[in-house]
């Protein structure tokens, strides 16, 4: 069974740090959502208000239509996994998947023939058939961590809660992680919150993501929304790279000291900007109407693509730019580049 | 060649330099500090001759002090283990004013002379006695009975459990406990099933510590006990009675005793030890 979760207008404060201000968010039953943002932006904070392990100064947490103040920590039923593990130690693969239906009241029980039918399927389900009996320092990184997705699994939650599940383990076993992960809910349709600090994993992972900055909801929305539409300065430069150019905007013009470098401007109504620019939006082009002139200083191998940096009068900062062509120009060389898609932001 | 070959035989080649020179040193220490006079002990033991030895070993003064010894050692660190224990857990867990204080203050039995305990001890619950009053109307009397000598023993080995399980629990707090409630384990369950088994090894070594401090212990003790014959007289304070009677062979048979006593006792509780921390890796 699984739940929507609304959380409506939290506040949360740390002494003097404000660590959550006014956050709303609506969930729906068996929707993945990951809370992105940098560290102390509040997203783990936001995380364990939602398990009930922090309460909130103000605005409530419901699973349906139920308020989670009303309900303890058992009742919420909650699967939550954590950075570290924290599995016991002193407990075998079996015990520590049991111990949640062992810790249920008599009444409740599974008997212990049940209980050994649910561990085994559970670790078919995490891939990971015939480790009952291992302790958890006899596992890897990746095994402990689908053991205590496991272990959470058992309960058979409300609402899965992820927190940075990922964030101890190598960069080749979080890829396959994710993979199996998405696989994962989409047999379980557990509602689940994902937090996260990579915004790759949170894009590839999510039906929608959640970005927060210091504390507060920055932008909701599907990946492709908050990636090509980003709503503040913030969501732009955290998502992915982006150059910023400061402009001025006249009419659905905008202008880099006085030459005009984009057109068709149509959201802004004017004045002092910042142009956010993905390096993979600029062009190199012939000598075309709002191309910015510029000189290559410097050529580097990004994965797949080869980034040009180049310095642009007037821009204290060199331009980062995606090479999609073969050739690629000199160190050195002059070459004029062209904006083909920008986000604005007015400035004060 | 051969020689070279000869050397590599039994010792595996190392990154590590001073392999032989550092076990030379520690070995002469060791022998020089702790082998060789114990060696020495057992010498003067065997001295006395079996018949004599005997006689000594089940002499009714040193059945009953022996007994004291270890009955009080093993009931003091029983205790220690207990309120040590809750004494670390409240030390991690809580924020409370003075806190450093009391955190400092747990060392005070290490750093004390122990005569000085003894002394402070044994007035303090006198008859008349700061608490020693307080305990007189209703006929417990701590100073000079077999519970005085608790009380000292209880004193000189807190510091080992707390020591030991401090900083265990400081690194199994929080996760793992939020993890059991989340999961719907009572308090009883959590602090049952999932915090004490970790700290369970370092409970045990702190126990250990705690007996091995209080079987050994003297100053502190002869202060508070009363040291009456067959009833609060311990083991070390009947070596140094038979001493000062120059009855060395006496002395070493009793010393000889505790020694072997001791050690079965350590050796026994290191081997339960080892099998638990065997599965125990760093999770």
């Amino acid at each position: 069974m699984t739940v929507a979760v609304s959380i409506e207008g939290i506040d949360k404060r740390f002494q003097a740090f404000q660590a959550l201000r006014s956050v709303s968010l609506d969930i729906q039953p068996g929707e993945f959502v990951a809370l992105l943002g940098p560290s102390g932006s509040g997203k783990t904070t936001l995380l364990r208000l939602i398990a009930g392990l922090e309460q909130a100064d103000a605005g409530r947490v419901l699973f349906g239509d139920v308020d989670t103040r009303d309900l303890s920590l058992r009742d919420r039923r909650i699967g939550f996994v954590f950075q570290h593990y924290a599995l016991f130690k002193t407990m075998t693969v079996a015990e520590n998947i049991a111990f949640g239906l062992r810790s249920r009241p008599r009444a409740e029980r599974p008997d212990g023939a049940e209980i050994k039918r649910r561990v085994e399927a559970l670790l078919e389900l995490v891939q990971l058939p015939g480790l009952e009996r291992r302790y958890p320092s006899q596992l890897s990184g990746g095994q402990r961590q689908r053991i205590a997705l496991a272990r959470a699994l058992a309960i058979e939650p409300q609402v899965l809660l992820l927190d940075e599940p990922f964030g101890a383990l190598d960069a080749r076993i979080r890829k396959d992680l994710r993979a199996w992960l998405r696989d994962l809910h989409s047999r379980t349709g557990h509602t689940t919150v994902f937090v996260t600090h990579d915004q790759e994993e949170a894009l590839e992972l999510a039906d929608r993501v959640a970005i927060l900055h210091e504390g507060r909801l920055e932008q909701v929305g599907t990946p492709d929304d908050v990636y090509d539409h980003p709503a503040t300065p913030f969501v732009c430069e955290f998502l992915g790279e982006a150059n910023r150019l400061p402009v001025k905007i006249v009419g659905s013009q905008a202008f880099l000291d006085d030459r005009p470098v984009l057109g068709g401007l149509t959201q802004n109504q004017g004045g002092p900007a910042a142009l956010y620019v993905r390096p993979h939006h600029l062009k190199l082009v012939d000598d075309v109407p709002l191309s910015i002139p510029g000189i290559v200083e410097e050529l580097r191998r990004t994965g797949p693509l080869r980034r040009a940096e180049i310095a642009v009068s007037g821009l204290a900062k060199r331009l980062d730019l995606d090479l999609t062509s073969q050739v690629a120009p000199a160190i050195g060389e002059r070459v004029r580049v062209k904006i083909t898609h920008a986000t604005a932001f007015a400035t004060a | 060649m051969t020689a070279s070959t000869a050397s590599s035989g039994w010792r595996q080649p190392s990154i590590l330099p001073g392999l032989g020179l550092s076990l030379g040193i520690t070995l002469t220490a060791l022998s020089l500090v702790v082998l060789i006079p114990l060696a020495a002990l057992f010498i003067k033991a065997a001295s006395a001759g079996p018949a004599e030895i005997w006689a000594i070993a089940t002499s009714p003064r040193t059945l009953a002090a022996l007994r004291l010894s270890f009955l009080g050692a093993l009931l003091a660190a029983a205790v220690n283990a207990v309120f040590g224990l809750i004494l670390a857990w409240v030390l991690v867990r809580y924020d409370f004013p003075g806190k450093r204080l009391v955190d400092a203050a747990v060392d005070l039995p290490f750093a004390l002379p122990t005569a000085v305990a003894g002394i402070a001890l044994a007035a303090i619950y006198a008859p008349n006695g700061w608490v020693g009053a307080l305990l007189a109307p209703y006929g417990i009397k701590v100073a000079y009975t077999p519970l005085g000598v608790m009380v000292a023993l209880i004193f000189v080995g807190l510091p080992f459990v707390v020591r030991m399980v401090q900083p265990v629990l400081e690194e199994s707090q929080g996760d793992i406990e939020e993890a059991a409630a989340l999961l719907g384990a009572s308090r009883l369950r959590t602090i049952f099933k999932v915090i004490l088994p970790p700290v369970l090894p370092a409970l045990l070594t702190g126990f250990v510590l705690a007996f091995a401090r209080a079987v050994g212990e003297y100053g502190s003790v002869i202060f508070i006990a009363g040291n009456v014959p067959m009833l609060s007289e311990i083991a070390p304070l009947l070596i140094v009675i038979k001493l000062e009677q120059f009855d060395y062979a006496g002395a070493a048979v009793i010393a000889t005793l505790m020694l072997l006593m001791s050690f079965a006792l350590i050796l026994l509780v290191n081997l339960i030890q080892a099998r638990t921390r065997k599965r125990l890796g760093d999770v």
